[in-house]
């Protein structure tokens, strides 16, 4: 019985290393691609670049400069790092503040940020980029608070969820010691909400980071790009489309990610766990 | 500024506040539109502020908005210099392919909307028209060679200039082709027998058959419907059925096109295919680049392509003095005289809704462009541009081989197709004949597809337009 | 206690009500109104009552993309979840590198769309090109090679979401199956699923809801090509607004009805497994 179960296992042991191994095929090709010469890229996606294909380094310097890739970079760090701040801060607020209140405002707000959950970005599109730029946010600095606003319907929900189990006594305590709520809720709330802070920053991260529309339309592009916007602007191009450059940029922006998943995987997977029971 | 934000505000809410308005007390449509009226007003009040503001700044500045990606990082250099010279800000963007009516509508709609933008020909300009300031009393018009070069609004304004003439064809490989000549049996034995489509078909067919001694893959670089690649075919193939028929008819536009030339244009695109360096089911994937590849590279003899194409294809294996330039002939009556297609598909406009002194900075810089030393040698030698200005003399000419190739052209006497595609009825025409063009040529349509999407749609999409 | 906290509105409701009525609430409102409107720029919005409405479905794109999402929908959501559910039952047998196989599986999900679209066109157009077709040669390729790339984003998030739900079934719950006398596919039919059921509500509904959205892999792999064929709704929406001049209140229009659309299939799952989840 033991022996079987055994062999079973050693068997999906080595059908799922062939998996992983197929899973990360695709990006073993387009960094092998990333140093072929780009007339070949198309031409000749499953060659090893060597002799007349191999450029080097040529694709990534050219990638870099065609895009300028590193100050994308920046401003998508810049971006998904202060707007996941700001909604982690504001949003648990607000979900506590929602939950210990109970009246017919805080209640309709509420539905509303669960309503909005369901609304694909389509509908506010137009109406949201015309409101972003008449109000000046179409800067990295304005693009936060479009984020925050776009983004604070899952936070909410979710923050929500998790102050409706704390219990109300070690607030009352903290209030009767004398405390201000603002006193209360960042010594004793925010502290305990720990947990639901890091699943909210891991999903909007996620979202934040990769998201190409909302900047692409918000964003005032004579000054700023995020990565996506970088890559898909690549694809232009009258009449050329420069696949070695798409390479060098593609590997340049999947890299960074990578590594920061390799370090911090457990927090996400956790994260994602506990976001997708509580949703 | 932050007046301008409070107007904004107020206008969102006033926006918000009537539809609410609308949607709970059911009110009627004329309601509606006061109240949009209303948001207009307070709009046109919040523009007024910012301009006032900047004129009380005193100088202006400059956003163009550019359509040519291939002159991009040149645009960006003369920028430079200019505000180096001058200390006047001068931004440009370049849209990437086939958004630029796309990137110009998001632009426009923004507070900080680009003060010179492009329109492609008439059809573009009904659009703009509004958004066009009259450029008759500027420098700018006043050095541009003759009227035929401008945008004349049906009030008499001047709405756009063109800057720069362009001139396409079937780009050659004479290294090749005077190779093929020399072998026993080649159906023609120098360049000019090559006067009439029968001519270029037996001469591409015979080729195609023998590429294996000639050492090419095929007769003629893909036909690739990538959006990189696909207005070589929707909009500049197209151009010859619309120029013969417009000739036959003896107009300049319609609104009901009749497709008289499309059997003609059903054989050069034939010929196109059949005589390929790939598969016909490759098309759809293959890209600018991979025809400019194929041609520099010299796997392929003829490129469809024009003068602004050099600078994808210097600096391979095909040298400069081998490249000619032969007209796209499609068994029209008459095509021995045929020359190539020569016009402009990139006229300046000014927005005429921008800030005072941003459109006196516009006009400036253009002045600066077409009349100072810089200005002249980035467009002329940088960019490789024929511009219409008279200020451009002998020694303002680009350096290019196809430039050369299409004055010769011009100078023996044939006569020039113009380029009828600015009058196609818009891009939504353009992008239904180009898929109806793919399907026919990978095998999953036919040509009634192809004929339905020139003739039909056309009067279609007119049709639409004016709804 | 109500009253202490109340008097702190501004500083707790404020910022978060500020953005989300200009991130949210104020844009679908005017969104609403604009889809009843010719416009191209707000400032010059007219009324034009359901003229928008009618016109999206004499747009035979649109309805195509409607069946086109659809289909794409159910197969992804039919394939993803039985492949991550499968792979989640593996890994939950305590095999060798279970972590190893979990952090490859979830990596895609942390790339964007994009990025993933363009590196999955290279891939794929390389394949085809084997057998002298491309991606974009006809909708079916396209339509394939999104769902080979979905699945191969998603099987791993919603995998580790199916491991949780696995492990937190009790051991003795099991134990007790297994002196009962029960065989593998009993435990799976009538203890394993029932218990994640959970975890299979969740999934679907991202699945779902993902399927239907999808733009950013949409725009990178296939831009819709050949002839729009490949377009899915997200995509045929932005190309009409932005693409097609004079039709953008039909794409505002349009996006009313896909917005509809998503509420109506996210509480219809919603309710249907909620329901089979009480019933268990």
């Amino acid at each position: 019985m033991g022996s079987k179960k055994q062999k079973i296992n050693t068997l999906i042991t080595v059908i799922f290393s062939v998996l992983s191994i197929a899973y990360l095929f695709p990006i073993a090709l387009v960094v092998l691609n990333s140093f072929k010469k780009k007339a070949y890229i198309s031409k000749r996606p499953f060659a090893i670049p060597k002799g007349k294909m191999f450029v080097g380094f040529d694709n990534y310097i050219n990638g870099i400069e065609k895009t300028g890739l590193f100050s994308a970079f920046g401003w998508t760090v810049f971006i998904t790092v202060f707007s996941v701040l700001a909604i982690i801060l504001c949003t648990s607020m607000c979900a506590w503040y929602i939950c210990r209140v109970k009246n017919a405002w805080t209640t309709t707000l509420y539905y509303m940020c669960l309503f909005s959950m369901i609304v694909p970005f389509q509908m506010v599109m137009f109406p949201l980029s015309k409101i972003a730029n008449i109000l000046g946010l179409t800067t990295p600095w304005g693009l936060i608070v479009v984020y925050l606003g776009f983004g604070a319907g899952l936070s909410v929900f979710m923050f929500t969820g998790f102050v409706k189990s704390i219990p109300l006594e070690i607030e009352e305590a903290s209030m009767i010691d004398g405390c201000t709520p603002i006193h209360t809720f960042f010594d004793v709330v925010l502290p305990i909400m720990q947990p639901t802070c890091v699943t909210v920053a891991i999903l909007q991260t996620m979202w934040i980071w990769n998201d190409y529309l909302l900047p692409y339309l918000i964003l005032d592009m004579k000054k700023y790009k995020t990565i996506s916007i970088a890559v898909q602007y690549l694809r232009g191009g009258y009449g050329s489309i420069d696949m070695g450059a798409m390479m060098g940029v593609l590997v340049l922006a999947i890299i960074p990610i990578v590594i920061f998943y390799l370090f911090c995987q457990k927090y996400i997977i956790e994260g994602v766990v506990a976001g997708a029971v509580k949703g | 500024m932050k007046l301008k934000k409070w107007m904004a505000v107020s206008l969102a809410a006033a926006m918000t506040a009537g539809t609410l308005a609308g949607c709970g007390g059911g009110q009627t449509a004329e309601t509606e539109a006061a109240k949009t009226e209303a948001a207009r007003a307070e709009e046109t009040k919040a523009e007024e502020t910012e301009a006032a503001k900047a004129e009380a700044a005193g100088d202006g500045s400059v956003y163009y908005l550019n359509f040519k990606p291939e002159q991009a990082d040149q645009w960006k250099a003369v920028a430079e210099t200019y505000t180096e010279e001058t200390g006047v800000p001068v931004t440009v963007v370049t849209a990437a392919s086939g958004t630029y009516e796309q990137t110009l509508k998001s632009e426009m709609a923004k507070s900080e909307a680009p003060t010179l933008f492009q329109v492609n020909g008439p059809v573009g300009l009904a659009s703009w028209k509004d958004y066009c300031y009259d450029l008759k009393d500027t420098a700018v018009y006043k050095d541009l060679s003759s009227d035929d070069f401008a945008l004349i609004g049906d009030d008499g304004a001047v709405k756009g200039i063109a800057y720069v003439i362009e001139t396409y064809g079937i780009i050659y490989n004479k290294a090749i082709l005077n190779d093929y000549m020399a072998m026993d049996g080649a159906v023609v034995k120098s360049v000019d027998e090559i006067n009439s489509f029968d001519k270029l078909k037996a001469v591409a067919d015979d080729m195609q058959a023998k590429k294996d001694e000639l050492g090419i893959v095929g007769a003629f670089a893909s036909t690739g419907f990538d959006a990189s690649s696909d207005w070589r075919f929707k909009t500049h193939l197209a151009n010859l059925p619309l120029y013969y028929e417009y000739k036959a008819d003896g107009i300049s536009s319609t609104e009901a096109v009749k497709g008289t030339y499309l059997d003609n244009f059903k054989n050069i695109f034939d010929l196109y295919i059949t005589d390929s360096v790939c598969e016909p089911a490759l098309l759809s994937g293959k890209t600018g680049s991979d025809a400019a590849a194929e041609f520099a590279l010299g796997e392929a003899v003829f490129y469809q392509n024009g003068t602004w194409a050099y600078g994808d294809i210097k600096d391979n294996d095909v040298a400069d003095e081998d490249l000619g330039m032969l007209p796209i002939y499609i068994g029209a009556e008459g095509e021995e005289n045929q020359g190539l297609c020569t016009g402009s598909e990139n006229f300046w406009c000014v927005n005429s809704k921008a800030p005072e002194e941003d459109i006196q900075a516009t006009l400036d810089f253009l002045q600066w462009v077409v009349e100072s030393d810089e200005g002249k040698t980035a467009l002329a030698q940088e960019m490789g541009f024929v511009t219409p200005f008279t200020t451009f003399t002998e020694e303002y000419l680009p350096a290019n081989p196809l430039v050369a190739a299409a004055d010769e052209y011009v100078k023996s006497g044939k006569t020039s197709v113009s380029w009828n595609f600015t009058t196609m009825p818009s891009e939504e025409w353009k992008n239904q004949l180009g898929s109806a063009m793919l399907e026919y040529a990978q095998g999953t349509g036919d040509w009634d597809a192809v004929k339905k999407a020139f003739v039909d749609n056309w009067a279609a999409e007119y049709q639409a337009a004016k709804n | 206690m109500d009253k202490a906290i109340k008097r702190y509105f501004p500083v707790f409701v404020l910022p978060t009500l500020l953005a989300f009525t200009m991130g949210f609430i104020a844009p679908f409102i005017v969104g609403v109104y604009l889809s009843f409107c010719k416009f191209t720029t707000i400032n010059d919005a007219k009324f034009v009552g359901l003229v928008n409405y009618t016109k999206i479905f004499t747009d035979a794109t649109f309805v195509h993309a409607l069946w086109y999402t659809a289909l794409f929908t159910i197969v992804s959501v039919i394939l993803i979840n039985f492949f991550a559910f499968v792979a989640a039952l593996m890994l939950t047998r305590k095999v060798k590198g279970t972590n190893l196989f979990r952090t490859v599986f979830f990596m895609p999900n942390l790339i964007g769309g994009i990025i993933l679209g363009y590196v999955w066109n290279l891939l794929l157009n390389g394949i085809l090109l084997q057998f002298g077709k491309t991606l974009t040669y006809s909708s079916t390729y396209g339509f394939w090679g999104l769902v080979i790339l979905m699945c191969w984003q998603q099987i791993g998030y919603m995998m580790i979401i199916y491991i949780a739900g696995i492990q937190s079934i009790p051991g003795d719950l099991m134990e007790a199956a297994k002196i009962d006398g029960a065989n593998n596919w009993d435990i799976l039919k009538n203890v394993t699923l029932p218990m994640v059921m959970p975890s299979i509500t969740v999934c679907t509904f991202l699945t779902l809801t993902n399927g239907f959205k999808l733009y950013d892999q949409n725009l990178a792999l296939t831009n819709g090509e050949p002839s729009n064929m490949s377009e899915m709704l997200a995509l045929n929406i932005t190309n009409t607004f932005y693409g097609r001049t004079g039709w953008e209140g039909v794409g505002q229009a349009k996006a009313v009805v896909f917005f509809i659309l998503v509420a109506i299939i996210a509480l219809t799952q919603n309710i249907i497994t909620r329901r089979k989840e009480i019933q268990q």
